[in-house]
């Protein structure tokens, strides 16, 4: 319902409605369709009038609780049976459980002839009869405009179509008439003058040689609604209606990181890698790596033991298998324990719509927690720029809704990175990483850089993206005078700074070695001071030792001297000088 | 209106005749006692008195009171004439009042000339 700014009285009531049950629809019209009215659903040949009327029907009797009668002009109930159960809708079973009445009008124009005035009243009983046999409160009527060639008379047929839909609205049940489209109106037969209520658009168009479906709610009394052309798809689970501008924005947020399976890559996001249930947009020219990343990543998930579904529209699972391999990433194993499926096609195998129902089933089919899809561009070159938008935000969404971290791939032309498509997806868009060339030297060398990461730390370097047949790293780029070096320009730097290191140590080598010549030089000097100090000391002694000899020598003799001359008081003196003369070296 | 089988029950209504009297088998489709019904039932009447004595059945059916016999019959217009037998089947719709078409189409116009 459209929001009001003033709430509205008590007593002013709003026009009932009656949920179809048709994804998306019930946004737009803000509940359903008018409830008791009858509603006009036109459209060309093939744009999916009966199966829209057939679902209503269909939802209504399993999840409203309203039994509804079909009322066919076209097909015969066992056509009708086998055209629906595609969509899983099994009416056979319903009629069964009394649900849904399926009533087949035959009209064989050949053998009938008209001989006078008429109405339509058996067709009046006949409904009528078929309401009252279950209690319906909805019906279809498939396509009334059968009767315009199958029973002469038409002003007497626009007399009782009139009659017919007051007699609805008397009856008090929600119908649904589809009509074909005509050239200058609506209908071919202007059946948009007798239903006035509510008339809903169906529209096949073939843009660029690529088919989309289209809804359109021209007209709804009473009621505000959403009056753009809405893009929709005929799927497994039947219609599915996009409206882009109605999807809310509460998906539950997880806090909880998973990692990107290169470490380096988680460190660049504040170690800890994504968020889980977050949207990751990976950008890069041909050949920069974007299915490696998005392997490894598939690879991480699969060997925590979690469901990845890998969406391929440019290799075949083997294809990527064997190419993975040949870099160290064993997928097969992963998908013969069941943890990884792969599911390729060709974008240009059918239309976007059909892509993304195809998508939408096996996603609800094998209920991964990891999506990859390589590339997105791909796909949506399928379809114009503004349907891809908004069939994308829905698969964002879905994904979203269901905790499921998208990793989508996208394929830039050079030059400048930052093309209109990914800054129009971008918003969409959780993380952003970039995978870039650059040329110089005569070589090509891969680079990585966050662009975004929404809600977490993450770091601004530019990376160098290394692929190697042991996997995928990162090392550091440098940052040069003339820019950012990679390659063998990084690897020359390296050099140079290696050289310069081996220089330095050489010079501090060399010093020491200085250092220590001299302090063995100034060792030796000190030595040769002590040893010539020590000879000296050695000559002082023996010339002291000398003069005591030649003093005691002199004693000795003054001694006899002195004996001669009869002295005795200095004998004991001589005694005590010899056996010192003995000890001296 | 009731439903009645007008003239002689000679076989069951839903069995082709037997025998070897060529036997046609008519049944008129109304719904209610309205001035229409009324016309349909008198000029369906007329005919068989006329021009198929003695080897007709006609049997009225008010839709209203067998609905069911309506959808069975795939009744869309009323009042329906329809023609069992012989094959193929014909329907008429409306009051009968155009007698031409009503011969054309029962192919009893070239039979009854060339009686008359």
């Amino acid at each position: 319902m459209k929001k009001h700014l003033l709430k509205p009285h008590a007593g002013v009531r709003r026009l009932p409605k009656c949920p179809t049950g048709i994804q998306g629809l019930d946004e737009i019209t803000g509940g359903g369709l008018p409830r008791g009215r009858p509603t006009l659903v036109c459209g060309g040949a093939g744009c999916g009038k009966t199966l829209f009327a057939a679902e209503f029907l269909v939802r209504g009797a399993v999840q409203f609780d309203e039994p509804g009668v079909l009322m066919s002009f076209e097909e015969t109930a066992a056509e009708l049976e086998a055209n629906v159960a595609s969509l899983g809708f099994d009416l056979q079973a319903l009629a069964r459980n009394k649900k849904i009445v399926l009533e087949h009008v035959h009209l064989e124009r050949s053998e009938i002839h008209e001989t006078g005035e008429y109405d339509l009243e058996g067709l009046f009983v006949r409904l009528n009869l078929a309401i009252d046999s279950i209690g319906a409160k909805r019906v279809v009527l498939d396509t009334l405009e059968a009767l315009f060639a199958g029973l002469p008379n038409e002003a007497i047929l626009r007399a009782e179509l009139r009659r017919l839909f007051r007699w609805l609205k008397d009856k008090g049940v929600t119908a649904v008439i589809t009509a074909e489209r005509g050239r200058e109106q609506l209908t071919r037969h202007g059946l948009e003058e007798y239903v006035s209520d509510c008339v809903i658009l169906l529209d096949h168009r073939v843009n660029d040689q690529i088919a989309t479906r289209h809804l359109r709610v021209v007209k709804y009394r009473g009621a505000l609604h959403g009056t753009n052309e809405f893009p929709f798809l005929i799927g497994d689970k039947g219609l599915s209606v996009l409206p882009i501008t109605s999807l809310g924005l509460n998906h539950k947020v997880s806090n909880q990181r998973i990692s990107t399976g290169i470490p380096r890559l988680d460190a660049m996001l504040s170690g800890r890698g994504f968020f889980r249930g977050s949207s990751i947009l990976l950008t890069g020219t041909p050949g920069t790596g974007k299915t490696i990343i998005s392997a490894s990543f598939a690879q991480a998930a699969a060997r925590r033991g979690e469901r990845v579904l890998f969406f391929s529209f440019e290799e075949s699972p083997n294809q990527i298998m064997r190419n993975m391999h040949s870099i160290g990433l064993r997928l097969e194993p992963l998908v013969k324990r069941g943890l990884l499926r792969f599911h390729s096609a060709r974008p240009s195998l059918y239309g976007l719509e059909m892509h993304l129902a195809t998508m939408f089933k096996e996603i609800a089919a094998f209920k991964p927690s990891v999506v990859v899809v390589d590339p997105i561009t791909s796909l949506m070159d399928s379809g114009t720029s503004s349907e891809s938008k908004a069939m994308v935000t829905r698969l964002i969404d879905y994904l979203k809704a269901g905790q499921v971290t998208s990793l989508f791939t996208s394929l830039t032309q050079g030059g400048h990175v930052l093309q209109q498509s990914e800054a129009a997806m971008s918003s969409l868009m959780d993380s952003w990483l970039l995978l870039q060339d650059f040329e110089g030297n005569g070589e090509r060398n891969r680079v990585l850089y966050v662009l975004k990461a929404r809600g977490m730390a993450h770091s601004n370097q530019i990376r160098e993206f290394l692929i190697s047949d042991r996997g995928v790293d990162l090392v550091d780029a440098y940052i040069g005078a003339s820019g950012v070096l990679t390659g063998s320009a990084r690897a020359a730097q390296g050099a140079l700074e290696k050289a310069a290191v081996l220089a330095a140590q050489q010079e501090a080598a060399q010093l020491k070695r200085q250092v220590e010549r001299k302090r063995i030089a100034l060792d030796r000097q000190i030595s040769g001071l002590r040893s010539d100090y020590e000879t000296e000391a050695v000559e002082l002694r023996r010339i002291a030792d000398q003069v005591g000899n030649r003093t005691h020598v002199l004693g000795t003799e003054r001694a006899a001297s002195g004996r001669l001359r009869g002295a005795d008081a200095n004998v004991d003196a001589t005694r005590r000088a010899k056996p010192r003369l003995g000890r001296s070296h | 209106m009731r439903a009645a089988a007008v003239k002689p029950g000679t076989v069951h209504p839903d069995r082709p005749p037997a025998g070897g009297k060529k036997l046609w088998q008519l049944r008129l489709y109304v719904a209610g006692a309205t001035e229409r019904s009324r016309q349909a039932v008198l000029r369906a009447r007329q005919l068989c008195e006329v021009d198929l004595v003695g080897q007709y059945e006609l049997q009225v059916i008010d839709v209203y009171q067998q609905p069911g016999l309506a959808r069975d019959a795939q009744i869309v217009a009323t009042p329906t004439l329809v023609r069992e037998f012989p094959r193929p089947v014909r329907r008429f719709i409306g009051n009968l009042s155009n007698t031409a078409a009503l011969l054309g189409g029962l192919e009893l116009l070239t039979n009854a000339k060339a009686i008359g």
